[in-house]
């Protein structure tokens, strides 16, 4: 029916982001030079350390792992209009009762103990960023503001127990739960150096996509996104909605957080708190909430975060010149929003 | 993000404890007879922070500088590297793009399960960690751990402290509740209650290593309960001390020396000395002798040192933190001399025992003594 309309559509988002992310590289060459490297090299380094070689492939896949997850958090209730930058209380709480899961159960096979960290942790995490939307429907809460302050209490609780009632009585110096038992820890994708996690990650962000765009479901929630007045006139559960769309999202964050503890840690500790959550929003931003697109960006943000070590080691710039090329990103791409329908190219086939 | 470090390792110590503050384990000197040959010793370090926080990282990377102006030493460094796979993955690429031999993963949160895990991967690669969880016959071969014991210098900087004060009233604002952050709050209070006994010291808890704006709170409203000397353990000093120098009143330092900070109020500080083990450690990997699995000092061994006294701190005051300092360096001190009692009133250390500075019961310490206003519980 419209499927050019479509393609011309995909093809202006395409190329509003590719623009964007060329402007971005402009600009940030010009930071570059002014800090005085040389941008050209600098581009050469950060492509060896983030894309180079089968290592560096690697190193960006698996920091780009746990972003899939935690952009998710803020990209399906943007299909809403809501705003929810709460992803990293989701990790957090999921990590954390993922690990408690799994010290309930210490004689149980492996395949039982991570299948219930998993699920324990998706709820507990889906639990956490529910609040957030509940807030916003039944009391008019803002949810930025609540999502964000959730975090804290997330990171609140989480070192509260593992400094008291869970703490490994061994853990002196740095409080954490007891270990899950190395028997149950996730393992390797065979042939490489990666933990399942990135799996993971990339089919969460199939599956978000499909109920998002594929589903009753998925079109009910981009409706209300559009208008609630209307979506409640068409009697659409606007209010269900939320409440199942920020649990999904959740669920997603709390899924990161217990890939964190099953494939890395063995232990809930502060390191959770990685900040992998705030990441995430930014993924989310630049993806413009589109699951599919989630992967692609969470693996050229895992590439950037790679090559910051290189950066420093190589030409001496501070580990801050990574952020400032994210927040340049950022802020081109937040400016390229106002882009949309402006080229009348991409408009003519899609006006009938 | 946490940057505690030291933890028991009872196998160890109570091997340790019989040879001293240094003690020397195992051998790792086929590895360094390997690379005696090379001309260069090529070293990596991984700081959890900025290279510039006026505190634990900065204490790190005043060493890596140190060592490497030796012209036969090229010493790489990463800042801000946060305790997660990110680390793991920072050191294999040090190691594979680089080729470092030596690695400092700085943080205390580095060593498990991170650098347990990438060791064994690379057994001609040296895992040097900061924080003394070395456990031999457990962890890998090639991996090994330094702390230096710096409630040493925290005692004699009570001791300034507690000379200096008017009030009486000492402060002290810390990150967590954990042992080595105690024995620093008890060995300043037992060196400002040496020389002055009712001295207290009021302990706030921020709860984590490096909260800014909790710990101005902290400073601010010490201040405004008459307290007039401030110390702390966090992981950048920086904000506490340039609060006290505002409010006008003392602090002593710790990490690395602040006086820049503070000129007015900075009466002393407990400062690192990694520079001294950096060198040697870079010495006995080029000489090819064997490296040690556990390097461990205090004053005496200079891995730890008092900062500088300020021109304010009286002659008497000095006398007293020397007298204090040389016991330390003569190895005649000891800090943990029973009877001590807890702030709760219950006998921790009975009459006549002795916890000297290796004893393992010091590194499980769970209470705050007499004279400390403040509870474990955070």
């Amino acid at each position: 029916m419209d499927v050019p309309k479509n393609l011309h559509k995909a093809l202006e988002s395409f190329l509003i982001i590719f623009g964007s992310l060329l402007v971005s590289m402009v600009l940030f060459g010009g930071f570059v030079a002014v800090a005085g490297a040389n941008p050209f090299e600098v581009y050469h380094t950060m492509y060896r350390a983030a894309f180079g070689s089968s290592f560096s492939w690697q190193n960006s896949l698996i920091r780009a792992a746990p972003l899939m997850l935690t952009a998710l958090c803020t990209a399906l209730p943007g299909y809403l209009g809501l705003i929810i930058i709460g992803g990293e209380g989701a990790v957090v709480i999921g990590g954390l009762s993922a690990a408690l899961a799994a010290l309930v159960m210490p004689n149980a096979p492996p395949l039982v103990v991570l299948t219930a960290m998993a699920l324990v942790g998706m709820v507990a995490g889906g639990i956490w960023l529910a609040i957030g939307g509940a807030l916003r429907h039944y009391r008019a809460v803002n949810e930025t503001i609540s999502s964000l302050l959730l975090n804290y209490i997330a990171i609140a609780v989480l070192n509260h127990l593992v400094t008291s009632t869970f703490r490994d009585p061994e853990s002196l110096n740095h409080p954490s739960t007891r270990h899950i038992g190395e028997a149950n820890m996730i393992g390797l994708i065979p042939g490489t150096d990666l933990h399942w996690g990135l799996a993971f990650g990339v089919v969460a962000c199939v599956l978000a996509w499909f109920l998002m765009h594929r589903t009753v479901f998925g079109f009910a929630s981009q409706i209300a996104g559009g208008n609630v007045r209307a979506a409640q006139v068409a009697g659409l559960p606007v209010g269900r909605l939320i409440l199942i769309v920020c649990f999904v999202a959740g669920a997603a964050g709390g899924l990161a957080g217990m890939v964190e503890v099953a494939a890395i840690h063995g232990r809930a500790n502060d390191t959770l708190n990685a900040n992998y959550g705030y990441a995430g929003i930014l993924v989310a931003f630049v993806a413009r909430n589109n699951p599919l697109a989630i992967i692609p960006v969470a693996v050229l943000l895992g590439g950037i975060r790679a090559s910051g070590g290189l950066l420093q080691r190589v030409h001496d710039l501070p580990d801050a010149t990574v952020l400032v090329m994210q927040g340049i990103m950022f802020l081109v791409i937040l400016f390229s929003e106002t882009l949309y329908g402006r080229f009348s190219k991409f408009q003519k086939q899609g006006a009938a | 993000m946490t940057t505690a470090r030291k933890l028991t390792r009872r196998q160890v110590l109570k091997g340790t404890a019989a040879v001293g503050a240094l003690g020397m384990l195992g051998g790792l000197g086929w590895l360094g007879k390997a690379w005696g040959a090379q001309d260069k010793v090529k070293m990596g370090f991984i700081f959890v922070g900025p290279r510039d926080d006026y505190g634990y990282n900065q204490a790190h990377y005043e060493g890596k500088s140190a060592v490497a102006k030796l012209d036969w030493v090229k010493a790489v460094d990463e800042e801000k590297v946060p305790e997660t796979i990110e680390v793991q993955k920072t050191m294999e690429s040090m190691i594979k793009l680089d080729g470092v031999q030596v690695l400092f993963p700085t943080s205390f949160g580095y060593f498990d399960p991170h650098i347990l895990k990438v060791a064994p991967q690379f057994p001609n690669v040296l895992f040097l960690h900061c924080g003394g969880l070395y456990q031999e016959g457990k962890h890998p071969k090639n991996a090994g751990s330094y702390f230096g014991y710096i409630d040493e210098p925290e005692y004699v900087a009570g001791i300034v402290a507690g000379g200096m004060t008017k009030s009486g009233k000492l402060g002290f604002v810390a990150a967590k509740p954990i042992p080595q952050v105690l024995r620093n709050i008890n060995s300043y209070t037992l060196g400002a209650r040496s020389i002055r006994p009712n001295c207290t010291t009021n302990v706030i808890f921020t709860g984590d290593w490096s909260l800014p704006v909790r710990e101005a709170e902290a400073t601010n409203s010490l201040v405004d309960q008459g307290i007039d000397v401030i110390t702390c353990h966090v992981d950048s000093p920086k904000v506490v001390m340039t609060m006290c120098e505002k409010r006008g009143i003392y602090c002593t330092g710790y990490h690395v020396n602040q006086s820049k900070l503070a000129p007015r109020g900075y009466l002393t500080g407990a400062e690192w000395n990694w520079a001294k083990v950096y060198m040697d450690y870079a010495d006995m990997i080029r000489k090819g002798t064997e490296v040690p699995h556990l390097i461990r000092g205090g004053l005496k061994e200079g891995i730890v040192k008092v900062s500088d006294y300020n021109p304010v701190v009286t002659e008497s005051v000095r006398k007293q933190a020397d007298a204090a300092k040389a016991k330390f360096m003569s190895g005649a001190m000891v800090v943990y001399k029973g009877p001590i009692k807890d702030n709760t009133g219950n006998v921790v250390i009975p009459a006549g025992e002795e916890y000297i500075q290796t004893d393992i019961r010091l590194e499980s310490m769970g209470w705050l003594v007499e004279g400390v206003i403040g509870s474990t519980k955070s």
